[in-house]
């Protein structure tokens, strides 16, 4: 019996949260002696980066090609992983929690009458039932998951394993996905990304502003610093409810959730509902000219200081050790 | 239109997070209740939307009698009438199964709800109550309107937004910015409280994933400062002892 991932793409992109499930499934397999891992990937993507996934531990690939399920119509693609599941005789549905993967998951729930466990953080303990470990209150707490089912769908939250890279290429199969008109009653008329920068959900360092930057035109320096890293950039809500950010940047309770190696907020002060969103980071650095900010409390490392003055220094410290 | 508006019944966003009789209960003293911040959002459209369709808005939610001011707030927000499945919501596919058996009775046109709750951020239950009912569900949703037959919905996806189209009858998980949060009024707090507020039993008791046990986090190191002339130390901390890079 093999556990099967489903796998989600960006313009034929893999993505590495997806790559992040296989790892975990990968672990949890090698657990219960459920057998191989199986990825299945919907849509256009290139036989080389569907071999690839193998590196983070997957046996064998089913690649449903049809170029209708590029776009992430979730029906279709619910659909599509449920024939796979049938298919493969499988148990367990592991994925990453995402915009889609979470919306998937809830119809896959009923589809195949399995219990469903999102924003997972750890490998379920199985030697007396299946009993998983979930974040809950926007990451202020833990909760243990007893799954009744015989199937099962774990939603995997960002960072909660490490990946594997180190496995053979997979087997990679084309998979053909019975396609009705019924799975796409909605209709995808058009997709915006932000371009070229890397993705906030899915970053390892995100480097975040607050109302103490005063104002757009000041986050120059803030750029600067996510290029020299490697990160991506993000604000607290009233940055983005004032427009000096996108709206997709705003982190926090009512925002995205983010949980990366490293988080640097600067001239944030730390409310409870913007630490809702980032308190899952590794480690997180506070830069803020009120000592007493509340950020400090949440922070594994500080300064106290004008962010004007602060963050240019910082940024020639970054690149001179990067 | 017949609209149908389902809402949480939440621990403020302030609240701090504790548990009791041996981390199986959460700890509610002091802790004060919420329609949940998403559901808010989806409240707040639908208001909108009835009043330019002349329809009728129903609130639900699944929960024990505390839950009742919630409902008043939302009947007080503006809805017409309130369910409460008088249950404790045992996890989200038990959620689902209630929402769905009541919208299946009230044949709803258009059923919103937050893209998740705020105590157990599982963020399912409108897919699930969309598979029930054998209609479409989208979620996250930033922006609906309404025209002709056809909806038509901005979704949030990772790094960007995703423009659609689908008809009527469908499910959308809503957060911001759909439209803005409403607050009540005098009149609505007062005619809130003539509106109906019924209560019904569950219809089923089936779950699939129920929490048994509870943990916080293991409590935070206090914070290593570094001195803001001297900022090349914590490029040289974050190296050599965070190990982030
Ligand atoms: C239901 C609800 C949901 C919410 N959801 C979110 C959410 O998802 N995300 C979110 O972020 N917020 C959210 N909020 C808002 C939140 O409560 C705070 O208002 C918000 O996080 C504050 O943003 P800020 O820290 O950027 O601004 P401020 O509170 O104005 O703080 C600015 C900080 O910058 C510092 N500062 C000023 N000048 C400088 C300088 N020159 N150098 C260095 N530091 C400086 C100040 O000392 C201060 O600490 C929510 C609120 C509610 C009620």
């Amino acid at each position: 019996m093999s556990i099967l991932v489903y796998i989600e793409q960006a313009e034929g992109n893999v993505k590495k949260t997806s790559l992040e499930a296989v790892s975990f499934a990968n672990a949890l397999a090698a657990q219960t002696g459920e057998g191989d891992v199986v990825a299945v990937a919907l849509g256009t993507i290139g036989q080389k980066e569907l071999a690839a996934i193998g590196k983070a531990g997957a046996a064998k690939v089913l690649h449903g090609a049809d170029s209708k399920l590029d776009a992430g119509v979730i029906q279709a693609h619910a659909s599509a992983v449920a024939q796979a599941f049938n298919l493969i005789g499988a148990k367990t549905l592991v994925l990453a929690k995402s915009s889609l993967g979470d919306a998937v998951a809830a119809r896959l729930a009923i589809k195949l009458n399995a219990g469903l466990v999102s924003n997972v953080v750890e490998l379920p303990k199985t030697d007396a039932g299946f009993v998983v470990k979930r974040s809950i209150y926007t990451g202020k707490a833990f909760a243990e998951t007893t799954v009744t089912t015989d199937n099962k769908i774990l939603a995997i939250k960002k960072n909660a394993i490490d990946l594997k890279q180190d496995g053979p290429d997979a087997k990679v199969e084309s998979f053909d996905v019975a396609i009705s008109d019924s799975d796409f009653v909605s209709k995808i008329t058009a997709t915006e990304r932000a371009t070229g920068d890397i993705l906030l959900p899915e970053a390892d360092i995100v480097v975040s502003g607050g109302r103490g930057l005063k104002g757009p035109e000041n986050w120059g320096m803030v750029e600067e610093m996510a290029k020299t890293l490697g990160a991506a950039t993000a604000c607290s809500k009233p940055v983005s409810d004032l427009g000096w950010r996108p709206h997709h940047e705003h982190v926090g309770q009512t925002g995205i959730k983010v949980a990366p190696t490293l988080y640097i907020a600067i001239g944030i002060s730390g409310a409870i509902q913007h630490l809702a969103g980032v308190n899952s980071s590794k480690c997180i650095v506070v830069i803020n000219k009120d000592p007493d900010a509340p950020f400090f409390k949440a922070a594994d490392y500080g300064i106290v200081g004008d962010a004007f003055e602060v963050v240019p220094k910082l940024n020639e410290a970054f690149k001179a050790e990067l | 239109m017949k609209i149908l508006v389902c809402i949480t019944h939440v621990p403020d966003t302030t609240s701090k997070i504790q548990f009791t009789a041996d981390n199986t209960k959460f700890d509610t003293t002091g802790v004060q209740y919420i329609i949940g911040p998403y559901d808010d959002y989806a409240l707040a459209r639908a208001v909108e939307l009835r009043d330019q369709a002349s329809g009728k808005l129903t609130v639900l939610n699944v929960g024990e009698a505390d839950s009742d001011p919630t409902l008043r707030k939302a009947l007080a927000i503006g809805a017409d009438e309130a369910i409460r499945v008088n249950s404790v919501p045992k996890d989200s596919y038990f959620v689902a199964q209630q929402i769905a058996h009541y919208a299946k009775e009230g044949a709803y046109d258009l059923i919103l709800m937050g893209r998740e709750s705020i105590d157990f951020n599982g963020g399912m239950v409108h897919g699930m109550v969309g598979e029930l009912l054998g209609i479409p569900s989208f979620s996250p949703v930033m922006k609906l309107d309404i025209d002709g037959s056809t909806v038509k919905m901005v979704r949030e996806i990772e790094g960007g937004k995703e423009m659609l189209e689908a008809s009527l009858p469908l499910i959308a998980g809503c957060q911001e910015p759909i439209a803005e949060w409403k607050i009540p009024n005098m009149r609505g707090i007062m005619s809130a409280r003539t509106k109906p507020l019924n209560v019904v039993e569950s219809v089923s008791q089936e779950t699939q994933a129920e929490a048994s046990k509870y943990e916080l986090p293991p409590a935070k190191g206090s914070v290593k400062l570094i001195d803001k002339d001297n900022v090349t130390e914590l490029v040289k901390l974050l190296k050599n002892e965070a190990k982030v890079f």
